[in-house]
């Protein structure tokens, strides 16, 4: 840092050594301890050991138990008898008059076969559960008194559930509920239950062997037709969903560059004599990004209600600023020996900004613009949740119901994909430009 | 192609192909330019009709809100300083958000640029695993975890901490094994010839050379991430986002508090990015100066 005076003694050199040393070791300390300070007062403040008490741990268990497993229902009505087998007791998911799983043999007595030696029977008046290693559970609902349960000798065990009304038995093998209205079976499986083809289709259950069999001779369209409008995973309104979410950040990112190229000469000191209109051109620039894509998009949701053009023209305004900003400071850096060489030629003033100018700031241009259309269709989908627009309004809806988790992790890993996939390709045409063009 | 053939063609054969090649070019450019310029006007096209109301009939609304909002705060004027006090501590939630964030994210991202550096990494065969970590990490926009996570913890500044922080994390992760792919690894076998283990190796030898450049992507970060957690407070996870919301909720009558919480997102947001590009701008002129001395 400092040329050393010859004249320094030997000891004025060591206490000059010991003493930046002692700095550097107090540096040393003191950052890690300013960190670790700041750290523990945020834990404090946003009080992290209460949270283990407010956090709902088992709405994690069913969150993560769901996003990859699906449960289907059998339900009998104990007034009339009737039964009916949905997959996680959804109107989509239901099957259809005289069509049953292999596990469920209906009859006067309803036989439901959970694997491993569990199995219910529905009989006319008793509901019979068969445990292995305990007994045999029976409860006959009866209108007037309740649930009559008769359990096998001893405790009951915790995972037996016993009132008047209602008697709820959960096992490894599923779970059985009898009240005096209803008795009710979920049976547990892993997997996306409908993903291709819902129950009401011909397609369903078929192996993939066959269904390519059946498109070859002819039936392609119709087999594509069932799976693109499955009510359950709704792959239609998906798609529209993701491309909608590209759109906006498309739109917006090409959008602004567009508005913010002819601003940005306006903002330089090399291309704008004009102090006041520069400084003016400026602030504006940091007036639209300050005001941050969450209040444009509150703003022009209410002009335009929700959707995706309100999502890009959010995108849009934020990063016209952005783009100002970096765009005039690229400006400014231009050499100004190639405009002057464009000059001599006897070149007028569009003619030297096309020839002089634009091809020395393309490159830096052009691959601001591709990693911003990466990092907007992250925005965008963040700006889709607030306003309504793409996969993130589909994230938000399967999120509110608190039940699709298999839907959320669906879109989540779609999402994932997506983002991922334009980092790809954003960075695979940035390298094709601009190496083409220099 | 042309120098190869260019002794056996006369002056004005060359002076042809040149401007048939640059005619082809212009040609080229002129397509992909209306290709582009269609796809732009189909696009807004699509997404115009795709929202809820058009553009032609919305775009002279776009400042009657603001103007709904801007004059019910004029009105009550006199209120103004006790709303901006009275939304401080939700200023200090948010900024407490972004940087506790900002700062765990800092130090994962430390640790999975170093893990996936060639000469650096702990676990060489490793190295893929965790470029794909981080890329995972970066991929995934916050409010996905904070939503989730805010269905499991409940509400608060905790979920959108622990997105931001992920997000952040991929994010530097990849900034940083760039910047440690330029830093020099004779340091680093130094003091492994004179003994030291990895994370004395790491400490000694490669944050010294990578620090000022991490530094000045951890607060171009911190910028990104005051953003963030605004938005993320509107999805429910505390500070002035969700106060926000809240008093958009109420509608008319309570404008005032909109418009004092639009003024403090907005200050802050500014204060933050001049503070930070002054310190970054700082930053690389000081290291500039130490590398010449």
């Amino acid at each position: 840092m400092s040329t050393f005076a010859t004249d320094l003694s030997v000891d004025d050199l060591k206490n000059e050594a010991s003493r930046l040393f002692n700095r550097k070791r107090l540096t040393n300390f003191g950052l890690p301890a300013l960190l670790l300070a700041y750290l523990t007062y945020v834990f404090f403040a946003f009080d992290v050991p209460g949270l283990t008490s407010r956090a709902d741990w088992e709405n994690g268990k069913t969150l993560v138990s769901d996003s990859y497993s699906y449960k289907t229902h059998v339900e009998r009505d104990n007034r009339n008898a009737e039964i009916a087998i949905a997959i996680e007791g959804e109107r989509k998911g239901t099957y259809p008059e005289g069509m049953t799983p292999d596990w469920v043999t209906l009859g006067e007595t309803t036989v439901i076969d959970l694997e491993d030696g569990h199995v219910v029977r529905f009989g006319p008046e008793t509901v019979e559960y068969d445990i292995p290693g305990y007994g045999t559970v029976r409860a006959t609902p009866t209108r007037t008194a309740g649930v009559q349960a008769e359990l096998p000798d001893g405790e009951i065990p915790e995972w037996i559930n016993l009132s008047k009304n209602r008697l709820a038995v959960t096992t490894d093998a599923g779970r059985l509920t009898v009240t005096r209205n209803r008795s009710e079976v979920f049976r547990y499986f892993t997997g996306w239950e409908l993903f291709w083809f819902t129950l009401d289709s011909p397609y369903y259950g078929q192996s993939f062997t066959e269904l390519a069999g059946r498109a070859v001779s002819g039936e392609a369209g119709e087999i594509f037709s069932d799976f693109w409008t499955n009510k359950m995973w709704r792959h239609q309104d998906v798609a529209w969903a993701i491309f909608e979410t590209i759109l906006m950040a498309f739109l917006g990112t090409f959008g602004a560059a567009m508005v913010a190229l002819p601003l940005a000469f306006l903002a330089t000191r090399n291309f704008n004599p004009l102090k006041s209109v520069r400084f003016f051109t400026r602030r504006v620039f940091d007036f639209v990004r300050g005001v941050d894509a969450l209040i444009w998009t509150v703003v022009l949701a209410r002009a335009f209600g929700p959707g995706p053009l309100t999502g890009a023209l959010a995108i849009l305004i934020t990063d016209t600023g952005t783009f100002g900003k970096i765009f005039s400071e690229a400006l400014e850096n231009v050499d100004q020996k190639q405009i002057e060489g464009v000059q001599s030629t006897g070149a007028n003033a569009p003619q030297r900004y096309r020839f002089g100018v634009i091809p020395q700031v393309t490159p830096v241009l052009l691959s601001q613009l591709l990693y911003f259309l990466e990092s907007n269709t992250r925005s965008a989908t963040v700006i889709g949740a607030i306003t309504g627009g793409g996969i993130g309004l589909l994230l938000t809806q399967a999120i509110i119901t608190q039940k699709d988790w298999e839907e959320v992790a669906y879109y989540i890993m779609l999402i994932i994909l997506m983002v991922m996939l334009m980092d790809w390709f954003s960075g695979w045409l940035r390298k094709r430009l601009i190496q083409g063009k220099t | 192609m042309t120098d190869q053939t260019a002794g056996f063609l006369s002056v004005s054969q060359i002076r042809d192909e040149y401007t048939s090649l640059t005619r082809r070019k212009r040609v080229y450019g002129g397509i992909l330019l209306i290709v582009f310029i269609a796809v732009m006007a189909s696009g807004f096209r699509i997404a115009d009709n795709r929202n809820a109301g058009s553009f032609f009939d919305g775009w002279h609304r776009i400042l009657d809100y603001p103007t709904v909002v801007l004059s019910e705060a004029w009105e009550k004027i006199a209120e103004m300083p006790s709303h901006l006090v009275a939304f401080f501590p939700a200023l200090v939630e948010t900024i407490n958000i972004a940087a506790a964030s900002t700062l765990i994210g800092t130090i994962a991202g430390t640790f999975l640029a170093l893990m996936s550096t060639r000469g650096m990494a702990l676990w060489p065969s490793l190295i893929p695993l965790f470029r794909r970590i981080s890329d995972i990490c970066r991929a995934i926009p916050e409010i996905v975890i904070a939503l989730v996570l805010i269905f499991v913890l409940g509400g608060g500044p905790v979920p959108a901490m622990i997105a931001i922080a992920i997000h952040t994390a991929g994010a530097l992760g990849k900034l940083f094994s760039e910047v440690n792919e330029n830093a020099s690894l004779k340091p680093v076998e130094g003091l492994h010839s004179v003994g030291a283990n990895w994370s004395q190796r790491m400490y000694l030898g490669v944050i010294p050379q990578v620090g000022p450049n991490y530094v000045s992507y951890a607060l171009l970060r911190f910028e990104i991430n005051i953003r963030a957690s605004a938005i993320l407070g509107f999805v429910g996870a505390g500070g002035l986002g969700y106060e926000l919301r809240n008093a958009m909720s109420w509608g008319q009558g309570r404008y005032d508090e909109a418009a004092a919480i639009f003024i403090l997102l907005f200050v802050t947001i500014v204060v933050v990015d001049q503070l930070s590009g002054l310190l970054r701008e700082r930053l690389t002129h000081g290291s500039n100066k130490g590398a010449r001395a």
